[in-house]
């Protein structure tokens, strides 16, 4: 099971329970959900390729009492209605999920327009928007629970693929995988499948992190004892800098911020050519470590 | 007061909102977010001087909150906000979210079985937002026959926008013009009610009446 179908399984496990979850689509996943049968039918509401009217639908609905999830593919999740996300959630203070779908180029073959690589930069510019980078269906499943009802704005940014193994993960909290003296890893979601072999036999201390927005500073702070700092993330990287700065203020630190480029990826092919391309593999980012620490 | 882009928006709207509020709504100003209530949506956002006035007179909040207009402590701003403004569903002022949003509070009400009805009302200008189009696509398609939507067209649009209500019944809505009659009525009564909100009433433009759109799948007359 992947991500995207671990996300119909759990929410339509969630709205079978409370009547408050209403998901709104535009399109893309709605075959895959129970459409007929199912008690909660009435509340899977696809509205057709129309983005922007989606997520003001689904603040409307947010008005009413419910929590709407939305969804489609990253860009046309975030990119396209980004000012509806803005000023009809953030700004009115509704609480919405907003699930993407392609993370990053895991739409290898269909090009740029397709790719979503910039979301969380974009959605960290919001006030309050949280955002949850899950590394396995099951890790996803445990944060949307945790969170689906905090009565905040939260985006979940789904991969196609997923890291072998699944740690037990909270909501707002860095996981500590590891203790070491010569450098602070943090791995975001879905590059903690390339940063442990990258990391082995190395003295480091290894943070998971799953939630991007709010960061945990503190676990930060407190496990953290070296002034080198790497972060590992699976979109532009270097959008949990300020996070990091923030966290560490007290002392002097210097950040490797390894992610994918700010650059225009115009080759198709595989993920994992893309990958290897940009240097998002346990060797190329073992490397960039090594350097760092040299 | 200074002027604002918005002025002749207010100035445009007020009639129609003032039969709204005076005839047609049901809304409790003691208890304006009661599940009991119709829901009115400024959508364009632009000029809710009128919209402010009509609340203060109708007990939302004391009419001397209107003399605060924009200053740094008032709750009324040049757009209006849901989480200041008693009455105010939706922040808007960003043209082409509040037909949505009132899309989705059709929808959410159907979903509660609820009989209250959502009124939403757009200018022209802002019928140049293709979200504008989108909703108005959807509200036909779900027959949402408890969804008002109330275009304003005093040629403020800069794109020709032609024959408007043919428009709006090739998207799926059938148009009404039922209202117009309404607020003929009511414009003289409006005016002396009003007169507490004269710094909203000095310069009345001539305003065409605009056409209604109803998303009903039938129409009553």
């Amino acid at each position: 099971m992947n991500m995207r179908q671990q996300m119909v399984k759990t929410l339509e496990e969630l709205m079978a329970c409370d009547e408050r979850l209403v998901v709104v689509l535009a399109v893309i996943s709605y075959s895959l959900f129970n459409q007929t049968t199912s008690a909660f039918a009435k509340r899977i509401l696809n509205l057709g390729i129309m983005e922007q009217t989606m997520v003001s639908v689904a603040a409307g609905i947010a008005m009413e009492g419910f929590i709407p999830v939305v969804h489609s593919i990253t860009p046309f999740l975030v990119e396209r209605p980004f000012e509806q996300i803005k000023d009809d959630f953030c700004y009115q203070q509704l609480s919405g999920k907003f699930i993407s779908t392609g993370a990053s180029y895991d739409y290898s073959t269909e090009g740029m327009t397709h790719h979503g690589s910039g979301d969380v930069q974009i959605l960290r510019s919001l006030p309050g928007m949280q955002i949850v980078v899950p590394g396995t269906p099951g890790e996803f499943d445990a944060l949307l629970r945790e969170s689906y009802a905090n009565g905040a704005n939260t985006y979940f940014r789904l991969n196609v693929q997923s890291n072998p193994r699944e740690y037990p993960v909270r909501f707002g909290k860095l996981a500590v995988l590891k203790r070491g003296k010569q450098a602070t890893v943090i791995a975001v979601g879905p590059m903690l499948a390339a940063v442990l072999p990258a990391v082995e036999n190395m003295d480091v201390t290894l943070l998971y992190c799953t939630t991007v927005a709010p960061f945990d500073g503190e676990t930060l702070r407190e496990t953290s004892q070296s002034s080198n700092i790497v972060l590992v993330e699976p979109y532009y990287g270097g959008a949990l800098t300020p996070d990091i700065w923030a966290a560490l203020q007290q002392s002097p630190i210097r950040i490797e911020a390894i992610g994918v480029p700010h650059q225009l990826l115009t080759h198709y092919g595989t993920p994992r050519q893309h990958d290897e391309a940009i240097g998002l593999t346990p060797q190329g980012i073992r490397c960039r470590i090594e350097a760092f620490l040299a | 007061m200074l002027r604002q882009h918005g002025d002749e928006s207010a100035h445009s709207t007020l009639d129609v909102l003032w039969v709204l509020y005076d005839r047609i709504l049901r809304y409790d100003p003691k208890n304006p977010r009661s599940e009991d209530r119709d829901r009115f949506v400024l959508s364009k956002g632009h000029g809710p001087e009128a919209l402010y006035a009509i609340l203060a007179a109708k007990g939302f909040f004391p009419i001397a909150s209107l003399k605060t207009f924009m200053a740094w402590e008032s709750i009324l701003g040049s757009h209006p906000d849901r989480n200041q403004v008693p009455g105010i569903e939706a922040s808007t002022g960003s043209l082409g979210h509040g037909l949505s949003m009132a899309v989705g509070m059709a929808l959410a009400l159907r979903l509660k079985k609820s009989e209250r009805r959502v009124f939403a009302l757009i200018g022209d200008g802002e019928c140049n937002e293709g979200s504008i189009w989108e909703a108005i696509l959807l509200a036909g398609s779900r027959q949402l026959s408890n969804l008002t939507c109330i275009a304003m067209n005093n040629h403020s649009s800069s794109l020709e926008l032609g024959d408007l209500a043919a428009k709006f019944a090739a998207f799926g809505g059938l148009p009404r013009r039922s209202m117009a009659a309404h607020m003929h009525k009511s414009m003289r009564h409006s005016r002396e009610e009003m007169t507490h909100a004269r710094w909203l009433l000095s310069q009345r433009s001539n305003s065409e009446l605009s056409i209604s759109l109803s998303a009903e799948g039938k129409m009553k007359t």
